[in-house]
């Protein structure tokens, strides 16, 4: 019995996983990317690492819980990781296929200088919802 | 009362502590426990000046609630994503939002832009700088504004009352 | 039969880890390999947690750990640089 629910939690964790990163191979731009592995990657590792904890509980004599450990730091770091590389993503003015909400282009923060921030996406030019690269507002 | 508050800066911080040390040696012994107790007692104190404001939870079951309730949406959320990875690329429409918050806390802001990026289809971006607006990013929505009356009555409401009602 | 399991899930792991770097190699920007590199961190936690059950080592756990820690130092440390241009200021 117990068998069973280890190998449906692994299961699970393994196919969530592979499919985390399958979003990072076939989503479309940057934004889209950063869902895959925010959410299902870390849910993926998440349910391996409680069903090691059930494992090595079940075969030691005591219980064995910390791996619920690093599945705590990755459920409180993964959207800390994902926010700050949103927020170095809209500073390079990556272009994305969602329109941008005015206010935000209005109050954008020194925008890129030329250095690191590239443009990507020039294979599809003609789509309507693509906004243009903005100059920077503030001097 | 002054003294206990000099000697125990973070009441809700030591516990946590210990229970972080004990999980990490992964053994309830008395020597680790004891050892715990006194990890919890002496990092915040000398950590102090790292922790200027003050955690201030209002109703702690409506935190556990909340934190409950949190978790079975991250379930439900990523098989929604999952399905959405797997269906065609080119049909998702991405859309980015502006969430008015009025939530004014530290703590209570971070954890809103946490749950926003652990639940469904949404990243939360990038906080505006008089701290009014959050930046979301929606992997596949049509209809942003019931998606702010959703955010906003799921998961920022809960954290105002556990946080910033006295 | 969870030996099977997870010989599958070895698969299923290693090929994510395979497609992370790909897109780490790919880019085409910067957040994107730095985003590749965090889900490869990730990945090589799943995979060491698979071999330590399938090993019956508890010794992975450390390792998994050490990952995870440096794993999000180096991200947050690669994207203050983006935002920034410097990592100390």
């Amino acid at each position: 019995m117990l068998e069973y629910f280890l190998s449906f939690l692994i299961l699970t964790g393994a196919a969530l996983t592979f499919i985390g990163s399958l979003g990072l191979l076939r989503l479309k731009d940057f934004y889209m990317r950063l869902h895959g592995p925010t959410k299902a990657t870390t849910l993926g590792v998440g349910s391996l690492l409680i069903a090691s904890a059930i494992f090595f509980s079940s075969r030691d004599a005591g219980i064995s819980l910390h791996e619920i450990l690093i599945t705590l730091f990755l459920f409180i770091t993964a959207p800390v990781s994902a926010h700050l590389l949103a927020k170095a993503a809209l500073h390079l003015n990556l272009r994305s296929f969602a329109k941008m909400p005015i206010k935000s282009i209005k109050e954008k923060e020194g925008a890129s200088n030329g250095t690191i921030g590239t443009q990507i996406l020039e294979d599809n030019p003609s789509s309507s919802n693509t906004h243009a690269p903005k100059k920077s507002v503030q001097p | 009362m002054k003294i206990i508050t000099r000697l125990l800066p973070h009441p809700v911080l030591s516990p946590t502590l210990t229970v972080l040390w004990l999980l990490l040696v992964n053994s309830i012994t008395p020597g680790q426990i004891f050892l715990g107790l006194f990890l919890g007692w002496v990092i915040p104190l000398l950590t102090l000046r790292f922790w200027p404001e003050a955690v201030n939870i209002h109703r702690p079951f409506a935190l556990l609630r909340y934190i409950g309730m949190l978790l079975l949406d991250i379930i439900l959320a990523n098989f929604t994503v999952a399905r959405l990875i797997l269906g065609d690329p080119d049909r998702l429409k991405p859309v980015f939002i502006e969430l008015p918050i009025i939530l004014t806390s530290d703590l209570a802001i971070s954890l809103l832009a946490n749950s926003i990026t652990l639940t469904p289809g949404t990243v939360s971006a990038r906080l505006s700088d008089d701290r009014r607006y959050l930046l979301v990013h929606a992997l596949n929505e049509t209809d942003p504004n019931a998606l702010i009356a959703a955010i906003k009555d799921r998961y920022e409401r809960p954290l105002q009352e556990i946080f910033e009602q006295c | 039969m969870l030996d099977s399991v997870i010989t599958i899930a070895l698969g299923l792991v290693a090929a994510a880890v395979a497609m992370s770097f790909w897109r780490l190699l790919r880019g085409p920007s910067m957040p994107d390999r730095i985003l590749a590199l965090d889900t490869l961190y990730i990945n090589s936690i799943a995979l060491l947690m698979l071999l330590g059950i399938h090993l019956g080592s508890a010794l992975f756990f450390e390792a998994a750990l050490l990952i995870a820690l440096m794993g999000f130092i180096g991200t947050v440390a690669l994207c203050k640089y983006l935002l920034r241009g410097d990592i100390i200021e």
